[in-house]
This record gives structure tokens, C-alpha cells and sequence, in this order.
């Protein structure tokens, strides 16, 4: 059974955001990118999941030439194969599920593994809308994740708690932390992911349907006042909490 | 074509959420102003309550009932909800931001082949259509955005709208009982964290950083929670030594959250956990350094050991 993995290329979470010219995108000059956290759980399944079962993992990963220094990160962690869907477009969450789904679709995989979310805008859906455009099952958030022959039984994030599911493949497992701890990419791997060939394939905007009209930072908070410097100052921050800002 | 809502409104337990209620309140607010059409939809087995969706502008609701839908399936629920919002036909459909509303609105999003915003944190009218703001980079960012499609489908982020007070009016429950449900992927057992809120979902948080220094420091942090009704909450560094679950984390890599308390103890303000909690409508920031970026984006600190001020503040509380 084949096995893909989806990887997004994104800002470290250490960046300072500005908003470039365009108002619409961030400046990315003197932004450092990183393999999407959530994805490292992602394909640290993918390869467990390999070991155990045997056959190939694939990542794909949609974006422009950039991207190919996330694929190669995760070639050097043991993945087998890279697919970059190449665009220099901004395509919406819709759109870049549409192309992905064509992929998994191409390559014939039964089991999908991609990061609940990528940490530059924040939809944590594509997982979910590729598996809807694919009728795979699906389980989103997952901490915890087994497969015996076709049944899949794992544990997702709720509010508060968690859900323990049953489902079969074919399906789409979207990473949590905490879901395992991903390895490093060793010596040897990380030269023979040089030697890997990336393949590339153009992907097309086929139109967004969610326009984005400006980018802005957040408005600023205002520092506001030091109460004090030791327990002294506990009666009057209450008083605070009380009466001005009125939230206890 | 005349404007339609319709807001999916989300039980556990046979609970309505409340972050469904500010669905509600946010979804007829924009249909009186477009004097548009409105009704909501719930799936579960017993739900209580449902009338009082009336409260908050919404008079009509249909009740998908099946005693296999006590537990949420994300193939039972997703089935019935896509069939129900196409036979409803409405343009705008409104879901709260939660693990189960971020299932259901995509798969929705590509059986109607529309338009999908979710996380949004504003939504007003300009020229007769909906324009949406969704924060970004864990709030670094804010973006302004617009739909193209006959019909669009908005997530809301919980405790970001504001609720008000609900009227006596009561909603016309219509219960059309299922026959039978998609079970293809089925939940088998619910876990709950003992008697703990969600930090997504709380009023108030109280959470903790490095400069509590042990596992067992918590205590006070949980205890100070317990005082104030509020959540617990954890920066990274606390999550990554093992302190704290990752589910209590704020901040880029764990949750954004928007609480009307943000109490911070012994948290330096990391970038990320900025991010994640600066939008909080009041922030408090306990801290021994006085230059912690967190004082930057507090509305009250105190410059001072935790371990005495936090003990300090349970005291006064109780008086």
C-alpha cells in the first residue's frame, strides 16, 4: 500500500511578520522557512506506518521552487519520493485540495498523513477537503494512530478531551502534536536525499473562490500599567479586575 | 436571489455549545440587516433545549434525530448535514470554528463547490455580500477577505462574538427522525479531561510558563484557575518539558485564543505565544522581569516572583 505524505513550506514561528507592498501577502524577504511543524508528526507516521507494512512513502508538496528545500528535508528523513506541484500562484485552500487530491489520486494512495494545520494561515481543513473531494474517511487532529490490515483505529483532539474512532482505509490522517516524536534526518540520509530527483509537475490556479481584500498586522495593544513589584500589589490589581476592567 | 442562512448548530452530550449560540446571534443579526431568511440545524439523539435557539434570533430549527448520532461521526454527521444544507439551498451557512465544525464545513465546502472562510473573527456586510476578517500567522496577521460564489460557508471563531442577552421568544423544533446512518467511521469511546475547560472555548485563562519551573508548580496555576472558573493554559516552553499536556497550549504551535482574562505566570512572551493570546480582551502578566516582552501586550503586570504573588492573588480572590 502506497503511503503519501503532504508537506507545506512555511515561516518559522520565530518570525516577525510585515505585510509586503501588496498589502495582500507577507513580506517574505529575511523570513526563514521551515518544514510546516504539524507536518513532521505527519511524516514521522508516514515512515512508522512504512516500516511496519512495507511499500513506499511519497511526499507531495504544492508551491513553488522554494518548496524543494522542504522535500528535501523530508527525503533526508527517509521518505522515498518527492512530487512538487509546482505554481507560482496564491491558491486558496479549495484550490490547493483540488490539486492535491489529483496526486493522491495519480499515485494511487490508500492512506494519506499531512499536519492538522499549517502554521501560515491557519485553516486546518485541507485535510478534511481533500478526503471530501477523494471520499476517503477521514480523522482529523489525530494523537494516536493504529492500522491492522484495513482498520484504522485512532484518537483525535476535541474540546476538552478526545474521541477514540474506528474507521478503514482508505483514509486521511491529519497530525496533532503529541501524535509521536519525529526523528532526524541522519547523516546518511540526508546525503542520499541530494542525490533524489524531485519531480515536478505545473499546477494551474483554476480560480480562487476566497479573495483576499488586505493584510494587516493587528492593532497594537497599548502597554499598559505595572501594579507593583511583589504580592503588595494583589489587593489593587482585584480592585482593577473588579471595577475598571470589570472581567471578574 | 433572496438571501438564506442557515447555522448548524453543535450539541455534545446533548448540549448545545456555546459557541453555536454566537453562531446564532451573529447569523440573525446579519439576516435582519439583509432581511434575509434564517433557520438552524442540530444532529443528535436528545438535544435539550432546542426552543431556546429562539433567544437569539433563530425561530426555526429541524432536529436530525437517531439514537447512532449521540456520539458525533464525522461520516454520519457530515452525510446528513451536506443533504440537509442542500435541500435548505441557503447562500450563507455559518458554523462554529470547533473540531467539529472544522470536519463538517469542508466537506460541505466541496459537495457545493463554494466558497470556505474559516476562523473568522468579523463578519460585515459591504455592498449587499459578506466580507469576513481571519486572522493568520496565529494573529501576526489579520486578512480582510471576500467569497466569489453563489453560496459561501464561514467558520467563527468561539468567544469572539458577542453573545448579549437572549429574549423569551422560543423556535419551532421540527425532529425528522433518520433511518439510518453512514457509521464508516465511528467513535468508540469519549475521553474527557476531568472537569477541565477548554482553553479554546474559556472565558478566563490562567496559564503558565518556564518560570514555574516544575511540573508540580501547576498546583497553584490549577488552583488560581479553580478560583476564577477559569481554563488552564501553557506556553510551549512548559508543554516541551513535559509540564503541561500539548492540549493546554497557547500560542503558535498550540491554540490562538481570545479568553476576556488572559492571566500569564511566569511566561516571557515568546513571539509565538504573543500570537496566540494577544488578542484577549485583558491580560494580566505576572513575571519576575520587568523587561519581559509580555508586558508589552499586558494591561496589568506585576513585576514580581509568581510563587508569592500567585498565592497572594488566590488569597484576596477567596475573600
Amino acid at each position: 500500500m502506497k503511503i503519501v505524505v503532504c508537506v507545506n513550506h512555511v515561516p518559522d514561528t520565530a518570525t516577525r511578520v510585515n505585510i509586503s507592498s501588496n498589502q495582500k501577502t507577507i513580506d517574505s524577504r529575511g523570513v526563514t522557512y521551515v518544514v510546516n511543524p504539524y507536518d513532521e508528526f505527519a511524516i514521522e507516521e508516514a515512515l512508522k506506518t512504512k516500516e511496519a507494512i512495507g511499500d513506499e512513502v511519497f511526499a507531495i508538496s504544492l508551491g513553488n521552487e522554494a518548496n524543494k528545500e522542504t522535500l528535501r528535508k523530508v527525503l533526508a528523513m527517509g521518505v522515498d519520493e518527492a512530487i512538487l506541484l509546482k505554481t507560482d500562484d496564491n491558491l486558496d485552500s479549495l484550490s490547493v485540495a483540488k490539486a492535491l487530491a489529483v496526486e493522491i489520486k495519480n499515485q494511487n494512495a490508500e492512506l494519506v498523513f499531512m499536519g492538522k494545520q499549517s502554521v501560515d494561515y491557519d485553516n486546518a481543513v485541507m485535510g478534511q477537503l481533500v478526503a471530501a473531494i477523494l471520499g476517503y474517511n477521514i480523522v482529523s487532529t489525530a494523537t494516536s494512530f493504529n492500522l491492522s490490515g484495513n482498520k484504522i483505529v485512532a484518537e483525535r483532539e476535541i474540546e476538552g478531551g478526545k474521541e477514540t474512532i474506528e474507521t478503514t482505509i482508505p483514509a486521511i490522517i491529519t497530525a496533532q502534536k503529541g501524535l509521536n516524536e519525529p526523528r532526524y534526518a541522519s547523516l546518511k540520509g540526508i546525503m542520499a536525499a541530494k542525490k533524489k530527483v524531485i519531480e515536478e509537475k505545473t499546477v494551474q490556479s483554476t480560480g480562487n473562490f476566497v479573495n483576499v481584500i488586505e493584510m494587516q498586522k493587528p492593532p497594537k495593544k497599548a502597554a499598559g500599567k505595572i501594579v507593583g513589584v511583589d504580592a503588595s500589589a494583589v489587593p489593587e490589581l482585584v480592585r482593577l479586575l473588579k471595577e475598571e476592567a470589570k472581567v471578574i | 436571489m433572496a438571501n438564506k442562512f442557515l447555522i448548524y448548530v453543535e450539541q455534545r452530550d446533548g448540549n448545545i455549545k456555546k459557541s453555536s449560540f454566537e453562531a446564532l446571534k451573529k447569523g440573525s443579526d446579519l439576516a435582519k440587516t439583509m432581511n434575509a431568511e434564517i433557520e438552524a440545524v442540530v444532529i443528535g439523539n436528545e438535544v435539550n433545549n432546542l426552543e431556546n435557539i429562539g433567544g437569539y434570533g433563530v425561530n426555526k430549527i429541524t432536529h436530525l434525530k437517531n439514537a447512532e448520532l449521540a456520539n458525533y461521526s464525522v461520516s454520519a454527521y457530515c452525510e446528513l448535514f451536506v443533504k440537509f444544507a442542500e435541500e435548505s439551498d441557503a447562500n450563507y451557512i455559518l458554523l462554529a470554528n470547533t473540531s467539529m465544525g472544522k470536519d463538517l464545513a469542508p466537506a460541505l465546502a466541496i459537495k457545493l463547490n463554494c466558497a470556505l472562510v474559516v476562523d473568522c473573527t468579523a463578519i460585515e456586510i459591504q455592498n449587499g455580500n459578506l466580507i469576513a476578517t481571519k486572522p493568520v500567522y496565529a494573529g501576526k496577521a489579520i486578512t480582510v477577505v471576500e467569497t466569489n460564489t453563489p453560496k459561501s460557508i464561514f467558520t467563527l471563531r468561539p468567544n469572539v462574538f458577542t453573545l448579549g442577552q437572549a429574549t423569551q421568544d422560543k423556535a419551532e423544533v421540527t425532529v425528522k427522525n433518520i433511518d439510518s446512518v453512514n457509521l464508516s467511521n465511528k467513535v468508540i469511546k469519549v475521553t474527557k479531561a476531568e472537569g477541565k475547560l477548554d482553553v479554546a472555548e474559556a472565558n478566563i485563562i490562567v496559564s503558565g510558563g518556564r518560570g514555574l519551573k516544575a511540573a508540580e508548580n501547576f498546583e497553584m496555576i490549577e488552583e488560581l484557575a479553580a478560583q476564577l472558573g477559569a481554563a488552564t493554559g501553557a506556553s510551549r516552553a512548559a508543554v516541551d518539558a513535559g509540564w503541561r499536556p500539548h492540549s493546554d497550549q497557547v500560542g503558535q504551535t498550540g491554540k490562538t485564543v481570545s479568553p476576556n482574562l488572559y492571566i500569564a505566570v511566569g511566561i516571557s512572551g515568546a513571539i509565538q505565544h504573543l500570537a496566540g493570546m494577544q488578542s484577549s480582551k485583558f491580560i494580566v502578566a505576572i513575571n519576575k522581569d520587568k523587561d519581559a516582552p509580555i508586558f508589552s501586550v499586558a494591561d496589568y503586570g506585576i513585576a514580581g516572583d509568581a510563587f508569592e504573588v500567585v498565592p497572594a492573588l488566590i488569597e484576596e480572590l477567596k475573600k
